[in-house]
């Protein structure tokens, strides 16, 4: 600390400029911070120059019939039908939502709406440990009790499905869609509330017709973030959707299948250089970089819907 | 929103007797079905989590009452009656290391750098939207940059398919998270404390660390302690980080440095192995391995939960 005697009445402007270490401390600091900042830059360039070199190679010299037109993925013999992984990627999502909109929607309604706030206290963080639930314990329990005792039960099909995947994905997904949910529904100014119940309506009236519309944006942001996370998640397909290296064109969601993330992961398993066919191993960056553009043109949608929430309250 | 809840008995009695002049002294069956329905749908994350954890737990707990031992101190093998978990243990410590090191010194500088220092500037902009893009992108994408950087590109560093990978992706994988968490502690620091130190002639690294990082301790440490079982939890980018999935020759110590540059494994991706191998036993070797991540990552779960609710108590 520098000299705490009165100044004395010459006071120049030189007086204020600081000790000149601790200017110079300031200026270290500083340049510390806003190195590390500029990391998660470099990580994104990093991310998108690791998918875009092989994602190249395997764009410019594939025979593009065997991607769009060929039936089956099978990487390591040169035919990788892009149809058979959506498919695959595209039931995982859908059943994973008919699970997780429902039940993380109720949840949140219940959580915003209805809860006093001791309850709240005590359900809030159930929600929470499910949400610190791995990926892969979900995996181990849709082998063990979802698939043989609800979906077998049902379809009688195999053990491994992508319906049962399905089902262990919403159930992942159902902390997300709650908590981005119940944010929306707490945003509604209550004077919206209580203008519905001094029009005299009753409780369910208010929540369905006044709070669910007003929260419409952050709701659609929950969905398609719940999306972007359904299409991104690995390791429950890679359990519990029977996935081999390979998989023949299949429409039914009762069968073992791959899903893009899957085909990721079996193709890099086990391999020490991923061989096979001339292209095989770009084909794990070419399936990287759709999965890449795909979901980030969802986050970016979901964030300009929960912009909108922030504007309008 | 409970706003009954601010009136008093005398308040309450008016209310009901408004209501019932309103509802023609009629239940409103609707609302209360719509209710049971919401509280329904709660009761399915509960339900689920019971069985889950009931299910876990029986298949699991014969390992631990017949051989507790030579589980937590064996290797990988070929028959699941001699399989282990001691260097998957090894590799998820080594990993959660990782995670400590890099994510949460260049987290918590970020964040302040992102709330203390920018000037609301375009580097600031841009390092907070690329962030939250950051957070979203499937931890499988993490695996292909750490295949092409760590894996192939600086393999004289790294030694290609190997712990050090592995570690230095899954902590850029949970950065955003860090960065997230912390920032808003940072955000929540009242504007009063920074006017005092700034007031006393405190420089703005002063103020930072003697005010502001203080304050926020609680809320940067549940971040990072939420970001570590994300990590420890995580299996999708070791794939292709090159984890090793069949045997694992050799066993060093669990703090061994040396095998930061060989071949490894982690619990995630044993568990999800093993479940998926339908072999005889594998089942409850299995189930055994999760319950033993399901107790470090619950752990440090309600620990997060823990500091953030006495946290906002404190506050209030």
């Amino acid at each position: 600390m520098s000299d705490l005697s009165l100044p004395s009445p010459g006071l120049t402007l030189a007086d204020l400029h600081g000790d000149p270490r601790r200017v110079r401390t300031e200026r270290i600091v500083k340049a510390v911070l806003t190195a590390a900042a500029t990391v998660s830059i470099l990580i994104s360039a990093g991310i998108i120059w690791s998918l875009a070199r092989e994602t190249f190679t395997f764009v410019t010299e594939v025979n593009w019939a065997a991607v769009l037109f060929s039936d089956g993925w099978w990487p390591r013999q040169g035919v990788y039908d892009l149809r058979t992984i959506l498919v695959g990627s595209l039931w995982v999502t859908v059943i994973a939502m008919v699970v997780a909109v429902p039940v993380g929607l109720g949840s949140a309604i219940y959580l915003s709406e209805y809860a006093r706030p001791s309850v709240r206290r005590v359900l809030k963080p159930t929600l929470e440990v499910l949400a610190g639930i791995p990926s892969v314990v979900l995996g181990f329990f849709v082998l063990s009790v979802i698939s043989p005792s609800v979906v077998q039960r049902i379809f009688d099909n195999g053990l491994f499905s992508l319906a049962a995947a399905g089902i262990g994905v919403g159930i992942l997904s159902i902390p997300l869609v709650a908590s981005v949910s119940e944010d929306a529904l707490r945003s509604v100014p209550v004077a919206l509330r209580e203008a519905s119940y001094g029009l005299g309506a009753k409780k369910i009236t208010t929540v369905t017709q006044v709070v669910l519309p007003a929260a419409v944006s952050g709701l659609v942001a929950a969905f398609i973030l719940a999306v972007s996370r359904a299409i991104g998640e690995t390791m429950v397909v890679f359990i519990a959707g029977g996935a081999a290296g390979n998989q023949a064109f299949e429409l039914s969601p009762l069968e073992p299948g791959l899903t893009m993330t899957a085909a990721m992961a079996t193709q890099a398993k086990g391999t020490d250089q991923v061989v096979g066919e001339a292209l095989t191993f770009q084909s794990l960056y070419f399936v990287g970089a759709v999965l890449f553009v795909v979901t980030l043109g969802l986050n970016l949608v979901a964030d300009r819907f929960v912009r909108k929430v922030r504007q309008a309250y | 929103m409970a706003f009954p809840s601010t009136l008093g008995a005398g308040g309450e009695r008016a209310q009901r007797s408004v209501q019932e002049q309103l509802t023609g002294g009629q239940s409103d069956v609707v609302g209360q079905v719509f209710r049971i329905l919401l509280l329904i749908s709660l009761g399915v994350s509960l339900v689920v989590l019971a069985i889950l954890f009931q299910d876990v737990i029986t298949t699991g707990s014969g390992v631990f009452t017949t051989r507790a031992e030579s589980f937590l101190s064996g290797g990988l093998r070929g028959s699941a009656a001699r399989s282990g978990i001691s260097q998957a243990m090894a590799g998820t410590f080594w990993i959660g290391i990782f995670v400590v090191v890099f994510s949460f010194p260049i987290g918590v500088a970020s964040a302040v750098y992102l709330e203390e220092y920018s000037t609301k500037g375009r580097l600031a902009r841009l390092v907070d939207v690329n962030i939250r893009n950051l957070a979203g992108v499937p931890s499988i994408v993490y695996g292909i940059l750490g295949l092409t950087i760590f894996v192939q590109q600086l393999e004289g560093i790294t030694g290609g398919r190997s712990l050090m990978s592995a570690g230095i992706t899954l902590a850029i994988l949970v950065l955003p998270i860090v960065i997230i968490t912390s920032a808003e502690a940072v955000r929540a620091v009242p504007g009063s404390l920074r006017e005092a130190g700034y007031g006393v002639g405190a420089t703005r690294s002063e103020v930072v660390r003697t005010m502001v990082l203080p304050y926020a301790l609680p809320g940067i440490i549940t971040g990072t302690v939420l970001a570590l079982a994300r990590a420890i939890g995580e299996a999708a980018p070791l794939y292709l980080a090159g984890v090793t999935t069949g045997l694992l020759p050799g066993k060093q110590g669990l703090l061994e440095p040396s095998q930061l540059r060989e071949s490894f494994t982690a619990l995630p991706v044993v568990i999800a192995e093993w479940s998926r191998n339908p072999r005889e036993g594998f089942t409850e070797i299995a189930a055994a391995a999760i319950i033993v991540m399901l107790a470090i990552v619950l752990a440090m779960n309600t620990v997060a939960i823990v500091l953030r609710i006495r946290y906002e108590k404190k506050r209030k």
